[in-house]
């Protein structure tokens, strides 16, 4: 059907073909599209929808199921086949008709989904994707009522497991090849294939196609189940629990690192059924990891915390009103901060110095708007700069870091910059398993061109997937690393838009900040600082660090505290720099503080458990806000239960600082909506909270509720000054001391795991069964020297215990060992920590070979 | 009149020992490789593209042209893009497409004319790599070749400064793993480069981006076996043979009911008339039926077309293709449906199924085939048969489909009466009448 335009004139009246374009016409309409563009997208912008089943604008065309066929006219004559529109790109003069103006496209159109249904199982009823099934639309729009298919149906064991979390049915799958594509294309994870051919063609594994080997260990396997078309592949926690109809979506942010990514959460019943990609170009595009994907039943844990509790004159925690633990929480946190509490007596019964001062430890997982009242709570109710919201290992140089090169700094490097960087450099950053978002998009810029370089100790699987340029160095040796980078890095580095990203494990090696402050500044590369927790950019923003006030604002810049102290209405501001983590525990500790306000931290990932615990023990007073039971909760004298990111509004800044803004998913004081367990959480946001507990201290926050805080904390504005002080490394960068008596000089490397039984992963056995298993890793030499086969067992031992894991033989450095610095226990509630063994990476380690005594757990 | 046979590829193919270098070198073999080898490699591209040699595996498209398309840097200029990478020649020896035996016969009995094909189009596209995909399952030729490729390095014809001229070339013989699909050129491409044999999306075409994505030749056998040939006997001897535009002799192979089944060189357009008596004629004198022109996959004909000239423009002005002149004939005792059943569960099997069409409408026509010949198909079946092929046909990602779908429609075409009839048996089946009888609906 060759289409003239209807009126010849019209072509001469329109406006030349823009540059880089061309003029074609689809359905009887004149189009100018971008060249290379798929016909099928350019049918979208006109609002012609053409069925597909294996198209996905983000993944590569790959014209399987042939549902989008379409009639083309090239030079007048017309194409003797239809064609695939997933596949064809436009062409100056082409003429296009779909199913809308051909007979032909239309008839193979319904042909194809004919075809595709033949040996599709009537289960919609109790299938998943029953209600939201593109193959059951199209069907509906694009095939016929009654099938001619009267032949016996193939069939398939299902479902078939391939992976603790994602369910196959064979049966339904109409190998649209999304998933696989997804995974090679998009993760880097080849796990799923095809197997078998014909009408006996199946997606598997390994593990399906030999009956052993490797499942579907990726990261990001949950994509596959949302751009699954049919119900094919099927998440195991949600599997028969709801149907999409019966369900509230209601869009979000991702909670567990500090993406943002887009999330749109499915609830019913006052519970997540699921958590799904939310699609935003700029920030996730259409992805997310599993651990945002799967992790959402800790909110339903039988260890949250619904009620206010305070300890009783017994000693146990008892469930009390807001009324009563609010007043007795700011009764102690008054006569602690005044230095009123009980006066401390040494052993002979002699009176002592009275403890003075209140810590806080608000965690890396805050919204904004939280972060901005526990800020304010610090400054105004408790009087003190003593407030760090870095629950991790942490160092003054990393303060003037992010004094430098962060607070206040807005909008900075961003997702789009890295895909469009010659070179980037990751610094103490293990993307895949601590910013798995930022990971994706690296993997995206390697496809395209950008050369991803990992300073780092092996070629890790994030090192592989982004291009393998593996700048490898000793544990603790990546300021002399960086500072001798190889030409071809520092080369990448020194061209235009190029990006040092920086994770916040550079305060492990002394001097690593200040080396890529320096670093920087000699190539002229931006920098950007990829914390792992949602909350930690927004806490440095809103000045839950000592050194820093709201809006990047000194704490010893005196203008900057005059204007804030102006703005909030009080006369002065505590002036002095306060403690960081490690310092408030000590200070409590060693019994000058007298209390502790704790917010979502786990005394495990703290640098130093031990002193934590002794902390915790020796302070008068310690007051948890919490939405679990943890183990700071046993040293609570108050719980204060918080709301979690569900039941509150807010805004997580993300690494790039972005403000990423969400509603309230479902409303805690709506009924039924907000029930825990039965019982109906009277949980409220930490800003909430917070405010009420300093009006009961006679201040006024002013954060009732997240938009409240949120307003005045945009009205406050960013107090960044024009220059910032350099990043001062340690005083003696000396080499980190090398001595083991036994002469075998092993350093420790390490970095956490994306899944290793954190505390928003409670309750999600079949995410932790795609954890990747711990191992310790070591050079081939090394292994040899020390006697160590491929899989034996090896004891890592620290000064305060040890762990045994199996070896596995990597391209380390010599006498080097990795190992996860996070291990979940078998028992899935107990975690072993390097730290808790007394070890960090870049410090000497020792490695044993491992006996019976000692099964994984701390000795 | 002149002898009908024009043995150029099979001459050597009955002397004793006809697979040795030996035997080969004593009938003038490698003189070509001499002559190409100091003819500039444009030259011998435009000799095989001026002779109008097609290509033999099936499609015919111009040789000459295919290696045209490689992307070569000019003279004087630094390469760039394509034409900076290495070139590959990549023989497609994946013969499996049922009733198809000449690459393997020619294999067998003279390896060496396609290896000396390979060098001297390995010069022309300036190849210095070369890989012949031989189809799993027939070892024997794997054998074969291994023998003749060892033979060749160690007698100078492979491998460094190749007869002195400076030009390197290694072959390797690579085995299949025995799947229909690979005989398809991106499908064999991906399968040589050790992923699942599915056919690529096109374009980038082979002849910029083929094998790891450089400029790649992917011929046929029998094509790259004439080459030395035309090397020697020049363009103009070729045109002796065949017609204008199909020129050159080709190997017919006849299988089925003749006297005496075999290959028989002869030039294009043969007719299966003289073909048939070359071969002794229709076995016992039981009449001819039906008969494939080239393959399984090109519409059947039958003995209405015998005078049809088998080239690539006589096969498709009478409905069919020329194939890989792969004759099967058949003799009035054959049932068509029950030949088109076992041709469609072959495609059943083979489709490689990446894409709906062919793997779902294989899957429904052999099941729709299978009930018909168990007699238990309607007349309707006859006319889903038909649209399910329709909605195959040019629907389908690569030419399997449109394969898979010529053996129904045209055994329907010419045999329609064969396929309602089977139907009107079902109507008789007892079991039918039973329930008709029961369901009171003969009242």
């Amino acid at each position: 059907m060759t289409q003239a335009p209807e009126k010849p004139s019209e072509q001469d009246d329109l406006p030349p073909v823009p540059e880089g374009h061309v003029r074609l016409t689809i359905d009887d309409r004149i189009v100018d599209a971008p060249q290379g563009e798929l016909l099928i997208r350019t049918c979208e912008r006109l609002g012609i929808v053409v069925p597909r089943f294996c198209d996905h604008p983000l993944l590569d065309p790959a014209g399987a199921c042939r549902q989008c066929l379409v009639e083309v006219e090239m030079g007048g004559r017309k194409m003797p086949k239809p064609q695939a529109s997933c596949t064809m790109t436009v062409a100056q003069d082409m003429v296009v008709n779909t199913q809308m103006t051909s007979a032909v496209a239309d008839k193979a159109q319904q042909g194809v989904m004919e075809l595709l249904l033949i040996n599709h199982p009537l289960d919609c009823p109790v299938c998943d994707k029953g209600g939201e099934c593109p193959l059951q639309n199209q069907a509906m729009s694009s095939g016929r009522a009654e099938s001619r298919f009267v032949e016996e149906k193939r069939t398939f064991a299902k479902p078939l497991p391939i992976s603790s979390e994602v369910l196959l049915d064979r049966e339904r799958c109409v190998l649209c090849q999304r998933c696989t594509r997804f995974s090679r294309q998009i993760a880097g994870d080849q796990f799923i294939e095809l197997l078998e051919r014909g009408a006996h063609q199946q997606i598997g594994t390994e593990e399906t196609a030999f009956g052993e080997g490797e499942d579907f260990q990726s990261y990001f396997s949950g994509n596959t189940i949302q751009i699954c078309p049919v119900g094919a592949l099927t998440s195991a926690s949600y599997r028969f629990r709801s149907r999409p109809f019966d369900l509230v979506s209601t869009p979000g942010v991702s909670e567990h690192d500090s993406s943002g990514a887009a999330v749109r959460r499915d609830w019913r019943r006052g519970a997540v059924t699921r958590v799904l990609a939310g699609d935003d170009p700029e920030v996730n595009e259409e992805w997310i990891d599993d651990k945002t994907r799967f992790a959402f039943r800790y909110t339903q844990s039988a260890q949250r915390i619904t009620r206010p509790m305070i300890r009783g004159e017994d000693g146990s925690l008892v469930e009390t009103s807001w009324t009563e633990a609010l007043e007795r929480a700011a009764g102690l946190l008054t006569a602690a901060r005044d230095g009123e509490g009980p006066a401390p007596v040494d052993t002979d019964g002699e009176a002592l110095e009275p403890k003075r001062g209140v810590g806080v430890l608000p965690g890396g997982r805050l919204t904004l708007e939280d972060a901005y009242a526990y800020a304010k709570f610090a400054r105004l109710a408790l009087r003190t700069n003593d407030v760090d919201a870095r629950a991790r290992v942490h160092s003054g140089e990393e303060l003037d870091f992010l004094a430098a090169h962060v607070a206040g700094t807005g909008l900075g490097v961003t997702y789009g910059d890295l895909e469009e960087a010659p070179a980037v450099l990751t610094v103490a950053l293990e993307v895949e398993e601590e910013a798995p978002i930022v990971f994706l998009r690296l993997r995206k810029a390697a496809r395209t061109g950008t050369a991803v370089h990992h300073l780092g100790q092996w070629s890790s699987p994030a090192v592989v997937k982004t291009g393998g340029r593996l700048v490898r160095c000793a544990p603790g040796r990546e300021v002399e690393a960086l500072a001798t980078l190889p030409d071809p890095v520092a080369d990448g580095l020194a061209q235009p838009g190029a990006v040092v990203l920086v994770g916040e494990r550079a305060a492990e090696v002394p001097g690593l900040y200040a080396a890529v402050s320096e670093l920087v500044a000699r190539t002229g590369a931006r920098v950007a600082w990829v914390p792992r927790r949602a909350g930690e950019r927004g806490a440095v923003d809103t000045g839950l660090v000592p050194t820093l006030l709201p809006g990047g604002r000194a704490v010893d810049d005196e203008t900057a505290r005059a204007a804030l102290a102006s703005s909030w209405g009080v006369a002065d501001l505590p002036a002095t720099p306060g403690r960081d983590t490690a310092a408030i525990l000590r200070a409590a500790a060693d019994g000058e503080l007298a209390g502790l306000v704790v917010g979502g931290v786990e005394i495990a990932d703290l640098p130093d458990p031990d002193l934590a615990r002794a902390a915790l023990g020796a302070a008068d007073v310690v007051v948890s806000l919490e939405l679990a039971r943890s183990e700071v909760t046993e040293y609570a004298d108050v719980v204060l239960p918080v709301a979690p990111v569900i039941n509150k509004a807010g805004t997580f800044r993300n690494w790039e600082g972005r403000d990423r803004r969400f509603g309230t998913t479902i409303d805690p004081s709506g009924g039924s909506a907000g029930r825990v367990g039965g019982t109906a959480a009277t949980t409220l946001p930490d800003c909430r909270v917070l405010d009420t507990l300093a009006v009961e201290m006679d201040v006024d926050l002013f954060t009732q509720t997240p938009e409240v805080a949120g307003t005045e904390l945009a009205r406050l504005g960013t107090g960044r000054p024009a220059t910032v002080g350099p990043v001062r490394g340690p005083e003696h960068p000396d080499q980190p001391e090398t001595t083991d008596e036994e002469g075998t000089e092993l350093r420790l490397a390490s970095w956490r795991q994306l899944l290793d039984g954190g505390a928003l992963l409670a309750d999600e056995p079949d995410l932790a069964g795609t954890a990747r298993p711990p191992r310790i890793r070591l050079s081939a030499t090394t292994a040899r020297r020390l006697g160590f086969a491929e899989d034996d067992p090896a004891e890592v031992e620290g000064p305060r215990g040890s762990l045994i894991l199996p070896v596995e033989v990597a391209d380390l450095p010599d006498d080097v060992v990795w190992a996860p610095a996070r291990v979940p226990g078998t028992d899935g509630t107990t975690v072993v920590t390097l730290a808790g063994l007394g070890l960090g990476h870049g410090g000497p380690v020792r490695l044993g070979g491992g006996s019976p005594m000692s099964d994984g757990s701390p000795s | 009149m002149p002898d009908p046979l024009t043995p150029v590829l099979t001459k050597r193919w009955l002397g004793p020992e006809s697979w040795t270098l030996r035997h080969y070198t004593e009938l003038g073999g490698y003189e070509a490789l001499d002559k190409a080898l100091n003819t500039p490699p444009d030259d011998i591209v435009a000799l095989v593209k001026d002779s109008g040699l097609r290509g033999r595996g099936g499609a015919g498209f111009p040789t000459g042209m295919k290696w045209s398309f490689i992307p070569q840097a000019k003279p004087g200029e630094e390469p760039r893009g394509p034409a900076a990478k290495p070139k590959y020649l990549v023989i497609n020896a994946d013969e499996g497409e049922p009733g198809t035996c000449k690459d393997v016969p020619l294999m067998m009995a003279d390896p060496h004319s396609l290896i000396e094909g390979c060098i001297i189009t390995s010069w022309a596209i300036r190849a210095h790599f070369c890989v012949i995909y031989v189809r799993g399952e027939v070892v024997h030729v794997l054998r074969r070749l291994h023998a003749a490729v060892r033979e060749a390095y160690d007698a100078g014809h492979l491998g460094k400064d190749i007869h002195g001229s400076g030009f390197d070339l290694d072959i390797v013989v690579h085995a299949g793993a025995g799947a229909y699909i690979c005989g398809e050129e991106t499908a064999l491409l991906d399968s040589l480069e050790g992923r699942r044999g599915q056919p690529r999306l096109k374009p980038p075409f082979p002849a910029t981006a083929g094998l790891y994505a450089a400029p790649t030749v992917v011929n046929n056998v029998e094509t790259i076996a004439t080459v030395p040939s035309i090397v020697t006997g020049g363009k103009d001897w070729f045109r002796t043979m065949g017609r204008e535009r199909s020129p050159g002799p080709k190997i017919y192979s006849l299988s089925g009911h003749v006297e005496r089944p075999g290959q028989y060189e002869a030039p294009l357009g043969t007719t299966l008339r003289e073909l048939l008596d070359l071969a002794g004629g229709m076995k016992d004198g039981i009449p001819l039926k039906f008969w494939t022109p080239g393959g399984s996959s090109t519409p059947l004909l039958t003995a209405d077309h015998l005078d049809v000239p088998l080239d690539f423009e006589g096969a498709t002005e009478a409905g069919s293709m020329l194939g890989t002149t792969a004759l099967m004939i058949f003799n009035e005792t054959v049932s068509v449906p029950w030949a088109v059943m076992k041709w469609t569960e072959f495609y059943e099997h083979e489709s490689c199924g990446k894409c709906t069409p062919c793997r779902e409408g294989c899957y429904w026509l052999a099941g729709i085939l299978r009930r018909m010949v168990d007699g238990e198909g309607t007349e309707s079946d006859i006319d889903t048969l038909l649209d399910v092929c329709d909605n195959v046909l040019g629907r389908s990602f690569c030419a399997l489909g449109d394969g898979a779908v010529s053996p129904i429609t045209s055994g329907i075409k010419y045999f329609r009466q064969e396929f309602v009839e089977l139907c009107t048996a079902q109507q008789r089946h007892p079991e039918v009448d039973r329930i008709v009888e029961l369901s009171g609906a003969s009242a």
